[in-house]
Order: C-alpha cells, then sequence, then structure tokens
C-alpha cells in the first residue's frame, strides 16, 4: 500500500451495505484488484472493513461469515471454518501469527471511504 | 543423623513411583535412593507400552528423566543386573560386580513373560511382549514377516495381536483354552468378543496346544499343534502369561508363594528384616497382581512404613476395563462367577454386539462382578458397587437391560460413600474430591492436575466427571451448559423463552435475554428455533445476519468459496424430463454433478452471481429447493417398493413423497433425514434415520432415532402396525417435541440417549400421550407446513433479495481468484499444487 500518499477512497453506497451482516467490494489498490469484506451490525453504526480473504480457508470468503462479539471484541466468524477475525485488528483471534489487513472507513455523503 | 540408604532394585513403573512417593514426602530428606535396573532406560509406561507402535516414542513413554533424578539426589544404575543379596552384610550385589550398602532394599523387580517349554522356542523370530526393546525386535522382524502368530489369548496376548495386525502381518491368536481372555471373561463375553476380533481379521484358534516350531515351507517357521493339525508363520509372539521375577529370593532365603512371588505381609515387608517388596514381584496372601495400581498402593504404604506411618495394603481389586483391538471390554470382581452359590445376569445383543453379564451373590442382594464387551460405560458404577457392598435394586436386570420399564436402573454417584475409591490408580476418593471441589477447584482438568486422578490407565474418567458434576450441582453451582457468552441458556430453554414469549427477532431475544453482540454459535441456533416455530423466510433483512453462510445463500459452501445447488427429489423419484434438465442446467454453467448418498442430485461449483440464474431455470422446470444447506428436513430416501419390487409389501415410493412433502422445509435442532422402506428387506436402510418407516403385512413400522454419520446409531422401534394416517399422527408429534426440547446440533439420536427415561419416555409422549401435549405439538407442525415457501422461489421474487448474490456490491464482475481442472470429464478446485503451476480457469 502506498503510505505517502494515504487518502480516503470511495468504495459503495451506504445502501449497499446489509445490515447484520456483511457484503463484499472490489477497490485497486497499488494497481492490483482487492476484495474488501465490509460489515456493519445496525443502521446507523460504524462500518468495519477487511480483506475479504481467509488466509486459512484460502478463499475469497470472509464477507459471507457471520458477525458477533467475543468478550470486547467484535469479530467476523470465517463461514469455512469458524476462525474468529478481529473487525477493528484483522486478528485471528485463535491462531495470533495470522493477520488479515484491515481499513479505516467512515461514511462521506452517503458512501462508504476506505483509508487507503 | 546419617542418612538411610534406601535401595531400589528395579526402576519400572512400581520402582520409580516408590522413589516420588519417597520424594514427596516430607521426611524425604532422611534418605539416600540408588535404584538399579537391567534395563537401558529409566522407568517408562509399560501400560501404554503398545503406543510404541502407534507413533510413540521411548521418550513420549518415559515416566522421568536422568536430570530429573540428579536434580533430585537420586542415584541410578542402568543396564547392570542385581544377581544376589548379601542379607547379614545388608548389601546387595550386581552383575557387573558392584556391592552396594542398604538400610532397607526395595524390591521392585515386576514379572517375566512365561515362554512354555516348547522345542524351537528359542528362533531367532520368536519374541515376547514386555520391554521396549522388545518391542523394538518385534518392529524388526515384522518388517520382515507377512504372517504373525500370538501364542495366549488373554489380555496382552489381544493386545500383541493388535500390534502384529498393525503392522500389517496376517495374524493369528492360539488360545490353550477353550475361549479368549479366560480369566477375566465369563463364556459369553468372550464369544463375543472372539467374534469382533475375527470381523477384524484376526484368526482365532482355541482348544490348541503348540507341540512344537520348525522350519516352514511356505512361511519360516510351522506351528506344529498336539492335535495333529498345523499353522504356518514367519514370527511367534509368546503371551502365554506372566510370572513374578523372584530369582533373588534364592540367594538369600526369602520367602516366596505358592505361585512365585516375594512373599509379603500387609506392611509389604518380605520374610526377611528391612526388606521389602513391591509391585508385581510381591506375593500377598500367596497372589501376585499384575496391574499397576495395586502396586503403587504398595510403594504408598512402604513408603507410610519407612517413614513412620501405618497405611497397610489389604489387596486390591483387579477389576480391569481396556480396549482390545479398538473393542471395549471390562470384567468387574468376581467376573466368572467363582464364588460359592453365585448366580447371574446376561443380556446378549448380536446386532448391537453388545453383551453384559451381572454376577450376583446367591441371595441376590449384593453385586459379585460383572463382564462387558462392546459397551463398557457402566464400568465405573459397576466396580463402586462391588466394591462398596451397595445394595443392588429391586430388578438389577435392569442394570444390563436396555429400555425396559422406567429406563436403565443407574447408580447415583451420590449414593456412593465418601471413601469410594475413584481412581484405583492414584488412591483417589470420593471424598477428597469433593472437599477440592468445594474449596474452589470446579473443573475435572483441575482435579485431575491437584490429584493425579484419571491420568493412569483412564478408566475412572467418566466416573470422575460424574462425581465432580453431582458436587457442583449439590452446591448450587450450574454445570455450565450456557450455549455461548451471550445466553446463559440451553438450547431448549432458548426454544422455551422464544415460544412462550413469542419472541420474533434476534434483537429482541438478545435484549430480554442476553448479552454482548451474539456470534456465530447462538445466532444459527436462534434463527433456527426462529424459523421452527414461526417459519418466517430466513433471508428476512431481521434474520439474514443470523444464518450460517449456507443458509444465507441457499447453498452448501464449498472449499473455494462457490456454492453446491441440490434441487429437492421427494423420495428419490424423477421423470426422465426432470432428470434431463437438470443435465442441461449443469452443462449450461459447467457445473460438476454427482449423485448424493441421500437419493438426489449435487451440481457443485455454482459462483454466489451464478446462483439466481440456476435456481431460475431449476424453479421454471418445476423444482424445490433441496434445504441441503439448512438444519432441516434433508431427504426421505425411498425404495422403489410395491409398485415394481416382487417382495414390496406397500407403496414406500408413495409413501415417502407424501412424508417429504409434508414435513419438506421444517427446520430443526440438527438435520432431519427420513426413509421409508416396502418390506423388511430394508432397501432404502430406513433403520440408520432419524425417522424410519417400513411396510409390514400388519401396517407401517416406525422407527426413530437412528444415526449414520460419526456415530452410527441403530433406530428403535416406535410403534408398529400403524396406518398411514396414525403413523403421520405420531410423525408430527415426534418432531416438533425434538423441535422444542432437543440441544443445538443435538440428532434424534444423541437427544433420546439423553432423554430421562430413555425411549419408554418418549413413547409416552408419542404414543400414548401421557403429557397431554399431542394436539398441540400436531397444531405446532400444522402450522409449520401451513407456512411453507420454496425458499428460492421467495428469494428469485424479490429484486431486492437478489443484490445479495452479487459478488461485489460496488461493480460487476467474480471471484477471479477460482481455479479449475478437469478431471474425469469434470472441473474439479485445483489444487495449490496445481495453482502453483498455472491458474487454470474454466470459466465462461
Ligand atoms: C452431498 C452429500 C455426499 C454425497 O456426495 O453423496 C453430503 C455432503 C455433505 N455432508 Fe453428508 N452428505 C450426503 C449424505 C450424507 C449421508 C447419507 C444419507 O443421508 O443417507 C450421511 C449419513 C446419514 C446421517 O446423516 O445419519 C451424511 C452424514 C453427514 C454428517 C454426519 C452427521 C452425523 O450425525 O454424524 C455431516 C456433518 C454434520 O452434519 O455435522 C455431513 C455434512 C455434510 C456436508 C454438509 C459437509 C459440509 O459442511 O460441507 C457436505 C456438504 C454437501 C454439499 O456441499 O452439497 N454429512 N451425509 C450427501 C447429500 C445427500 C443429499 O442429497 O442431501
Ligand atoms: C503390553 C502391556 C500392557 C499392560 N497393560 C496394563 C494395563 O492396561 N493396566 C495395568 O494396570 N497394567 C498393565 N500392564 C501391567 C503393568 O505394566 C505392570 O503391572 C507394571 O509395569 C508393574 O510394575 P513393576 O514395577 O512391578 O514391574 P516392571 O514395570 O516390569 O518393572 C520391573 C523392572 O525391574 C527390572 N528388573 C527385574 N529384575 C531386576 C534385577 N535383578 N536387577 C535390576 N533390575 C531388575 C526389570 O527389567 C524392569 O525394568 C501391562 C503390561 C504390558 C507388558
Ligand atoms: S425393501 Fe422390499 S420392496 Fe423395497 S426394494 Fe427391497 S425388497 Fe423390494
Ligand atoms: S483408575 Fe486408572 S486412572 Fe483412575
Amino acid at each position: 500500500m502506498n503510505a505517502i500518499s494515504s487518502n480516503w477512497v470511495t468504495v459503495c453506497s451506504e445502501d449497499d451495505l446489509v445490515c447484520g451482516s456483511g457484503v463484499c467490494a472490489l477497490i485497486e489498490t497499488g494497481g492490483k484488484p482487492q476484495q474488501v469484506a465490509l460489515f456493519r451490525e445496525t443502521a446507523a453504526g460504524p462500518v468495519y472493513a477487511l480483506d475479504n480473504h481467509d488466509p486459512i480457508g484460502n478463499a475469497n470468503v470472509l464477507s459471507r461469515g457471520i458477525i458477533g462479539s467475543q468478550g470486547d471484541k467484535l469479530v467476523v466468524a470465517s463461514p469455512l471454518y469458524k476462525q474468529h477475525f478481529d473487525l477493528q485488528t484483522g486478528e485471528c483471534l485463535e491462531d495470533k501469527t495470522v493477520k488479515v489487513p484491515a481499513w479505516k472507513t467512515r461514511i462521506h455523503e452517503g458512501q462508504v471511504q476506505l483509508k487507503i | 543423623m546419617a542418612k538411610q540408604r534406601v535401595v531400589v532394585v528395579g526402576n519400572g513403573m512400581v520402582g520409580h513411583r516408590f522413589i516420588e512417593y519417597l520424594l514427596e514426602s516430607p521426611a524425604a530428606g532422611q534418605f539416600e535412593i540408588i535404584t538399579f535396573s537391567e534395563e537401558s532406560r529409566l522407568a517408562y509406561d509399560r501400560v501404554h507400552l503398545s503406543a510404541y507402535f502407534t507413533g510413540s516414542t521411548a521418550a513420549d513413554l518415559a515416566l522421568t528423566t536422568r536430570e530429573y533424578y540428579r536434580d533430585k539426589g537420586v542415584n541410578f544404575v542402568l543396564n547392570d543386573k542385581v544377581i544376589s543379596i548379601d542379607e547379614p552384610n545388608k548389601c546387595v550385589v550386581t552383575q557387573s560386580g558392584r556391592r552396594e550398602p542398604y538400610d532397607k532394599l526395595i524390591l521392585a523387580t515386576g514379572s517375566y513373560p512365561f515362554v512354555p517349554p516348547v522345542p524351537g522356542k528359542e528362533k531367532e523370530h520368536c519374541l515376547v511382549y514386555r520391554t521396549i526393546d522388545d518391542l523394538g525386535r518385534i518392529k524388526v522382524s515384522g518388517s520382515q514377516s507377512k504372517v504373525g502368530v500370538v501364542i495366549g489369548g488373554g489380555l496382552l496376548g489381544l493386545e500383541a495381536a493388535n500390534a502384529l495386525k498393525g503392522m500389517g502381518l496376517e495374524t493369528h491368536v492360539i488360545e490353550f483354552a477353550s475361549r479368549l481372555m479366560a480369566v477375566q471373561l465369563d463364556d459369553g463375553g468372550s464369544k463375543l468378543l472372539r467374534r469382533k476380533i475375527e470381523a477384524l481379521g484376526v484368526k482365532v484358534h482355541t482348544g490348541k496346544n503348540t507341540r512344537e516350531i520348525v522350519e516352514g515351507t511356505t512361511c519360516r517357521y510351522r506351528l506344529n499343534f498336539t492335535d495333529g493339525s498345523f499353522l504356518e508363520t514367519d514370527l511367534v509372539l509368546f503371551s502365554a502369561g506372566i510370572r513374578p521375577q523372584d530369582e533373588l529370593a534364592l540367594t538369600c532365603n526369602l520367602g516366596v508363594g505358592t505361585r512365585g512371588g516375594f512373599t509379603i505381609n500387609n506392611n509389604c515387608k518380605t520374610s526377611e528384616q528391612d526388606i521389602y517388596a513391591i509391585g508385581e514381584c510381591a506375593a500377598w496372601n500367596n497372589q501376585c497382581f499384575g496391574l499397576v495400581a495395586p502396586g503403587y498402593q504398595m510403594a504408598r504404604v512402604v513408603v507410610s512404613q519407612l517413614t513412620g506411618g501405618s497405611e497397610q495394603f489389604l489387596g486390591a481389586d483387579m477389576s480391569t476395563k481396556l480396549k482390545l483391538l479398538g473393542i471395549d471390554v471390562a470384567s468387574v470382581g468376581d467376573s466368572t462367577a467363582r464364588t460359592q452359590g453365585a448366580r447371574t445376569y446376561c443380556y446378549n445383543d448380536d446386532f448391537a454386539e453388545q453383551y453384559k453379564c451381572l454376577v450376583v451373590s446367591e441371595d441376590g442382594k449384593l453385586l459379585l462382578g460383572a463382564v462387558l464387551v462392546g459397551d463398557t460405560e457402566d464400568f465405573g458404577n459397576f466396580q463402586q458397587m462391588m466394591l462398596n457392598k451397595m445394595a443392588l435394586p429391586a430388578n438389577p436386570q435392569g442394570m444390563i437391560l436396555p429400555g425396559i420399564e422406567g429406563g436403565k436402573v443407574g447408580l447415583g454417584v451420590d449414593a456412593l460413600p465418601d471413601t469410594a475409591q475413584i481412581c484405583s490408580c492414584h488412591s483417589v476418593s470420593k471424598g477428597s474430591i469433593c472437599s477440592l471441589v468445594q474449596s474452589g477447584t470446579t473443573s475435572v482438568a483441575g482435579i485431575k492436575a491437584a490429584t493425579k486422578a484419571g491420568t493412569g490407565c483412564g478408566g475412572c474418567a467418566v466416573l470422575l466427571k460424574q462425581v465432580v458434576d453431582a458436587e457442583l450441582t449439590k452446591l448450587g453451582v450450574e454445570v455450565s451448559n450456557s450455549i455461548c457468552e451471550h445466553f446463559a441458556y440451553t438450547r431448549r430453554e432458548l426454544a422455551d423463552l422464544i415460544r412462550v414469549n413469542r419472541i420474533r427477532t434476534f434483537p429482541e431475544m438478545l435484549n430480554a435475554h442476553g448479552k454482548g453482540h451474539g456470534c456465530d454459535i447462538c445466532k444459527p441456533a436462534i434463527g433456527s428455533i426462529l424459523a421452527s416455530f414461526w417459519n418466517d423466510y430466513v433471508l428476512k433483512p431481521e434474520h439474514v445476519g443470523l444464518q450460517d453462510t449456507n443458509d444465507a445463500f441457499l447453498g452448501n459452501l464449498q472449499k473455494d468459496g462457490t456454492y453446491s445447488v441440490v434441487p429437492r427429489i421427494a423420495g428419490g423419484e424423477i421423470t426422465p424430463d426432470k432428470l434431463i434438465m437438470l443435465g442441461q442446467v449443469a452443462k449450461a454453467f459447467n457445473l460438476y454433478t454427482k449423485i448424493t448418498g441421500g437419493q438426489r442430485v449435487d451440481l457443485f461449483g455454482a459462483r454466489i452471481d451464478q446462483l439466481p440464474a440456476i435456481w431460475k431455470l431449476l424453479v421454471e422446470a418445476g423444482f424445490e429447493t433441496g434445504h441441503a444447506y439448512g438444519k432441516a428436513v434433508r431427504t426421505v430416501k425411498s425404495c422403489v417398493g410395491s409398485t415394481w419390487c416382487r417382495y414390496g409389501v406397500d407403496d414406500s415410493v408413495g409413501f415417502a413423497i407424501a412424508i417429504e412433502e409434508r414435513y419438506k422445509g421444517l427446520r430443526s435442532p440438527h438435520k432431519l433425514k427420513f426413509a421409508v422402506s416396502g418390506c423388511t428387506r430394508e432397501c432404502a436402510e430406513a433403520q440408520s434415520k432419524d425417522v424410519g418407516v417400513i411396510a409390514t403385512e400388519h401396517g407401517w413400522n416406525l422407527y426413530v432415532c437412528g444415526n449414520g454419520g460419526m456415530r452410527p446409531r441403530h433406530a428403535d422401534l416406535l410403534a408398529s402396525g400403524l396406518d398411514r394416517a396414525t403413523l403421520i399422527k405420531y410423525v408430527d408429534r415426534f418432531l416438533m417435541f425434538y423441535c422444542r426440547t432437543a440441544d443445538r446440533l443435538q440428532r434424534t439420536s444423541v437427544w433420546l440417549e439423553n432423554m430421562e427415561g430413555g425411549l419408554d419416555y418418549l413413547k409416552s409422549v408419542v404414543v400414548d400421550d401421557k403429557l397431554g401435549l399431542g394436539a398441540e405439538l400436531e397444531a405446532g407442525m400444522a402450522a409449520v407446513i401451513a407456512t411453507y415457501q420454496c425458499e428460492w422461489l421467495t428469494t428469485l421474487e424479490n429484486p431486492e433479495q437478489l443484490k445479495r448474490f452479487r459478488q461485489f456490491v460496488n461493480c460487476p464482475g467474480k471471484d477471479q481468484d477460482l481455479a479449475y481442472v478437469v478431471e474425469r470429464g469434470q472441473r474439479r478446485p485445483a489444487t495449490a499444487e496445481e495453482r502453483k503451476i498455472a491458474l487454470v480457469n474454466l470459466e465462461e
């Protein structure tokens, strides 16, 4: 990722999100396509963005996992083998050596934006 | 004061345990310990010796290390056998000529394998099974052999046979007596054991006496038996019993028992001053104990004697529970009814392959012993009952009969006295476990760590958990069976809350009865309960986040992130046109096609963005969703039945379709599978299903709670000779009762096994309507049936829903990482290696 020109990139409209669940969007970073999993618990709540790729199951599926909490952490469970990933940091709770990329997000004029 | 010199001859399981006990004693500082072993390594776990064949190394089996002994100041000498005791001068002499003085001498020399004096027994590939070195030799010999014979069909012989079989040898067991494990088992138990062993491909020959071992013609050796028959083999393993290793007795006039072994009294002292014997080499009351637990008790007694205590050895229980060749076998107390006047209750089930026999006293009041083959769950209970002389219930047969009136009579652990020994390997009593629980050690793992209970042979594990749970319950601590951190309820309790309070959504439930945000355990469970009772469309916005991906996208997720498509084919019946249509759809989307084990067709490899188009074609052709993705009614298998089959008694296909149409879509704690067979030949395998129906001359027989899968269970007959309407009524009640009361992901088989009162209770609810719930359960089912919808049809009609089936919400496109290769004319996901070579994407 390009650290110097870090800026907000519009991904999709707020209406494209599904409350209580995830969706997948495609962006480009550094000239490469990147699948992003976007989650939101409630209508006005914050939006979380993780890489859609499940590094343990090795498939692009994280957006299709169930979201919830473990202790005070918000997590998504991979639909393949059920490992939990921290929605804020991308860290895998079952295996600390595994971490998926996570992005900061914001809603700007009805659009979901990621900080790249 | 000078330290006392304690010399321990033999560093086996018991010798080592003695040293540990002595080191743990508060008086440890007063002793200097030295131990001799004729083996090349320090003590190891002989009980689990056979694990050496399944991957355990010598280091895994080791009970201690050289560093540990050095650390603790224990001197040890390996590879040096003690050959005599110079009693007058109080020292021992070793093979290497070393003289070692002692103040106290502990003999822990164990046993040696008995090899009958058969001519030829000294041949190179004639071996025994006692030490790690023996097993090393067996491995070498096994790798150069095709056929192996174990001489001796006792407990160790069968363990040895398992090892030979594991090495891929054609394996035979030769037993001199007329039955296997003659010491522990009665005729009935032995017979079943033999059948099971033979089913595993091990050949058993009983009543055979080996006359000689000579050169073979097809194999390395040939065993000639006294009856004139013979057997060719490459390897011979002697396992004809063990004898106490008591040769040292001769060197100093130590007393020995009538069947060998150093004579000991209740203090474990031999006939000579300052000499003790413990473990298998000791004879107490002329009896040697070939198990490790009595040896540990003796070790404890001697430590007590040396440190001013007064513990005594008063015999030991020889009950055993083990797995031989994967078969559960247990014997308790006087298992072969040798006691004067003893009587027996026996139960033999050739189908379930279980044998249970109780030996009771002449007056029928006390349990003297038991034999269990195939199912040893009751071992702990029976052993405790026998040891504590607890009164037998009025109908002792209830303890072994499955599902008689009132269900199995069990022994509540509450009934056990505090002195009852729960773990005999480590002498842990019920009282000591309970007091640990009371002082805050509330987990089984904690108890294990604190007392070592359960870490020896493992035979007490079930009982240990029961004691811990019972004590917790007594203390008012709820034994936690909460579904997850968000809800302190079981699934059954959640179901009651939802039904009684008419809760309709997850947030309602979380607010009223939970905490946190929910998770991938409670969300699908509650989603399923909501569906069982209210049968809403599962993809309604308020439910969609609760569903596992399979339910959320109405397909089964595959390893690469694509889905499979399984349309319903009720009863397995399909017209040629529909079959062709399936083929055409599969072809149009290049889907891998396979006939499933549930009599339908599965189309694999559909991308999320293709699912709606595929289902549109299928729905137009008259197909409905098959709910292969849901914890729901899956399939009703059928056999062809009376319409075509010359044996068919009734129309199994017709009835199967009617049943599938009725219950399709029912969401449940776990998936449900049914089958209908047209006669007792049972080609539909109905007795392995949650609901099985079989036609008979007298009407339909209804079986319930069968299971294939990980732990197969034969179904139970719930009612017989039924007409269609009555059968449907019972199934309605049965299914609704299950949906209301089962745990999350609990198949009907496990549900029934955990039901208090068992099958009789289930019958009383479903057939006799004892609870008066019948009408309500039927009404509940009627409501579900009335609200059935094909979820795919509903989805296709709803443009908002269809939006969810996009790969990307912000642009068209598909997952570019999918890659396939062609195999046997169809595509399949590329493996990691194949991906490295080339990305072969066959889509388009
Ligand atoms: C497709 C199929 C295998 C096949 O190619 O034949 C299959 C495939 C799967 N089975 Fe099965 N089972 C299939 C018939 C069976 C059968 C045979 C039968 O139903 O007669 C059994 C044993 C019978 C039984 O359930 O009692 C069976 C016992 C299991 C089990 C073990 C259940 C148990 O109680 O132990 C699982 C695991 C589970 O459910 O937790 C399982 C789970 C699965 C899953 C869902 C595993 C998964 O999570 O991915 C597979 C996904 C199916 C898919 O992607 O479409 N499957 N599975 C069969 C589909 C039948 C159908 O038409 O719907
Ligand atoms: C395959 C197998 C499976 C078993 N399974 C079970 C089971 O499931 N449950 C159970 O309770 N028991 C089981 N046993 C029996 C259990 O292993 C023994 O009861 C236990 O090992 C006895 O301990 P011990 O110390 O008395 O003898 P051992 O462990 O035999 O130790 C005696 C040691 O002393 C050494 N020694 C002997 N004489 C001398 C001498 N003169 N000088 C120096 N060293 C000497 C020997 O070489 C040996 O190392 C099994 C045994 C085997 C072989
Ligand atoms: S179960 Fe009976 S009716 Fe059905 S196919 Fe077999 S033999 Fe024929
Ligand atoms: S009885 Fe052997 S471990 Fe408890």
